[in-house]
């Protein structure tokens, strides 16, 4: 079976984020960028069922140039290509987004896509949604468990209260929820592997914005902490902070 | 936890390719979830993590540096950034890795038989054999010739008698490359640490290198096969020295780890920890000249180390210029680890930071594969062609 996987460039979530000077985008410098932790969990996904199956397993990624980087560690992984679609505009907007992907993922022959269900630097999630239309697959969220058919494919979703077991015809697209594998260490023999496999690096066609980030600004720093007394002597005051001022309790 | 943050003050990345910052950041990877939450417990209890060898060996560090027989053909400075990130998490672990790779896979792909290699190095690439390395003797340590383990020829092998001491890895080892006197001269023999006469008891009660195992290995009467000998040895101490060039090297490189491992975790604290006034610690005058010292020595430390690193792979480097970088490297790393120490005020005689365990360890890797003190008289010896070890 044949996987198209979706990787995003995004800040480590370790990162302290600042906002740059022209207040629109984030402050790059000194910031460690990995890849979108969901998406990690879609290449291990993708290369278990390649362990257990064969065929092939693309990484289509929309990114800065230094985003090679990123889709080297899924090839050093196991994935066997990758495509960077390069794209130095900072916080392009989903459909714009889906639109490049969507005319890079037609010169790939795939049954099934995955992704993580959303990236953890904008926290949109709706990228997916919109490449999976434009490419008139269906697409299921949420996912943290898979189970292969012919030609069809379960997935579990866990939603309010229970887990739903839905079906789907194939291709389509799966977005990944934590929980459904845990991503492997990249080892020294994949590095050296993925040395070897193509990255197909070309401009990407993204369409006109239908989104302008106006201004960004950085949450309002936190209130000082208070220290209401020590000890036991100091619990009724702590509780009168948290029930009355607080309205915690 | 704060994530570890390596030093980078001179762009240092920019020289490295893309696959070697690839190497590197996914053995710091490994090493902050399998190595940081465990190694001050083995270093408390005196004893070696165990699953680490599997580990080691599942992604791809054991046999990093050997072509063929299921190694991965990595680069010195591949391997030296492997080292770095190992012992950044302790020395235990780094040395429980090039021992295996420098002292035990390298002598046996040089100077081994096909018999042994095609024997031992796949098992010890994927890490079903464990391999140590018996130069050292109770009394013979900066003077290996002198040693007075012997190898007696039979009709149909060899008879060993010796004792070694301050083996890595010795009493947890499948096999042994061991040195001993022939009538000819010194040779190195693969022995299986399972034949008879062959024990190996551990050294106890360290103050360093408490999560790694060293031993002494004593064999009395101990008979091998003609096959135990390594054919490719030499008559004298060339083997031995060129098995601890590989070896030392490493100890460069991780040194460097073990330095950025205090610096990171002495900054992290004095930006933190405030005194006077509400002042941070990293304020004060004598922190700040601690700092700074200590990044300039990690600066040095990084493009030396690369440089000779660069040479080794073009095959240029020689022993002069690794016992430059493992000097250099390890007599910093330990004041370097006092020095945070100091910085961490009181906390930092607990196991709640790092820098007292760096600062015990590297005792041993200051002294160990060339002391400090031999070191000098080696560089000596090449500027001004006067040995003056005697």
């Amino acid at each position: 079976m044949n996987i198209l996987v979706l990787l995003k460039r995004v800040p480590d979530t370790a990162a302290k984020i600042k906002v740059a000077a022209d207040g629109m985008a984030i402050d790059p410098a000194g910031v460690e960028f990995v890849i979108n932790p969901y998406d990690e969990i879609a290449i291990e996904q993708a290369i278990q069922l390649k362990e257990a199956g064969g065929g092939k397993i693309t990484v289509l990624c929309l990114g800065p140039k230094a985003a090679t980087k990123d889709i080297r560690t899924a090839l050093a992984m196991g994935a066997d290509e990758g495509i960077l679609l390069v794209d130095d505009t900072a916080g392009r907007d989903a459909v714009a987004t889906a639109d490049a992907l969507a005319a890079a993922a037609g010169d790939v022959e795939f049954d099934l896509v995955l992704a993580g269900w959303k990236s953890v630097d904008t926290d949109d999630g709706s990228v997916t949604h919109f490449l999976a239309a434009k490419l008139g697959i269906p697409c299921v969220t949420l996912i943290t468990k898979l189970e292969l058919g012919d030609g069809q494919v379960a997935a579990h979703r866990e939603v309010e209260g229970v887990t739903e077991v839905v079906e789907v015809k194939l291709p389509a697209m799966l977005t990944v929820q934590k929980g459904l594998v845990e991503p492997r260490y990249t080892s020294l023999k994949g590095i050296m592997m993925a040395k070897r496999k193509k990255i197909d690096e070309r401009a990407a066609e993204a369409g006109e914005p239908k989104i302008r980030i106006r201004t960004m600004t950085p949450p309002p720093p936190r209130p000082e902490g208070r220290i209401v007394g020590e000890g036991a002597d100091a619990v009724p005051a702590l509780m009168q902070a948290l029930s009355d001022e607080q309205k915690l309790l | 936890m704060k994530k570890f943050q390596g030093a980078d003050f001179c762009g240092f990345d920019t020289l490295l390719s893309e696959e070697e910052v690839m190497v590197r950041d996914s053995i710091r990877e490994w090493v902050d979830a399998e190595v940081i939450p465990v190694v001050d417990k083995h270093f408390q209890e005196d004893t070696f993590h165990m699953p680490w060898k599997d580990q080691l060996a599942e992604i791809g560090v054991l046999g990093a540096g050997l072509t063929g027989h299921g190694g991965g053909g990595m680069s010195s400075v591949c391997t030296g950034l492997i080292y770095q990130e190992l012992e950044r998490g302790d020395s235990g672990i780094r040395s429980f890795a090039s021992v295996i790779n420098g002292l035990v896979i390298y002598p046996i792909n040089e100077y081994g038989s096909e018999e042994q290699k095609e024997k031992w190095l796949p098992r010890l690439v994927n890490g079903e054999a464990i391999g140590c390395y018996g130069l050292t003797e109770p009394d013979f340590g900066s003077n290996p010739g002198g040693m007075l383990t012997r190898a007696e020829k039979t009709a149909d092998g060899w008879v060993l008698n010796g004792t070694k001491r301050w083996i890595t890895n010795g009493s947890i080892s499948d096999i042994a490359v061991v040195f001993a006197k022939t009538k000819e001269g010194i040779r190195a023999f693969l022995v299986e640490t399972d034949r008879e006469g062959f024990t190996a008891p551990l050294i106890k009660e360290k103050w360093s290198l408490r999560a790694s195992v060293t031993s002494e290995i004593i064999m009395e009467d101990c008979v091998v096969p003609e096959g135990s000998l390594m054919p490719g040895s030499d008559l004298g101490l060339k083997t031995a020295l060129s098995c601890l060039n590989q070896a030392r090297y490493g100890i460069a490189w991780g040194a460097i780890g073990s330095m950025m491992a205090c610096y990171d975790e002495g900054l992290n604290y004095v930006m933190a920890r405030t005194q006077f006034k509400g002042k941070p610690l990293a304020g004060h005058q004598l922190v700040q000249k601690k700092l700074s010292n200590i990044l300039t020595e990690i600066t040095k430390a990084q493009f030396m180390t690369l440089q000779v690193g660069r040479l080794k792979d073009q095959g240029l480097a020689n022993y002069a210029h690794i016992s430059m970088i493992k000097r250099n490297n390890c007599y910093w790393a330990l004041r370097i680890a006092r020095m945070v120490r100091d910085m961490l005020g009181a906390s930092g005689i607990t196991h709640e930071y790092q820098a007292g365990r760096h600062m015990l360890n590297f005792e041993s890797v200051k002294t160990y594969e060339g002391a400090h003190d031999i070191h000098h008289l080696i560089l000596g010896d090449y500027i001004t062609g006067i040995p003056a070890y005697e």
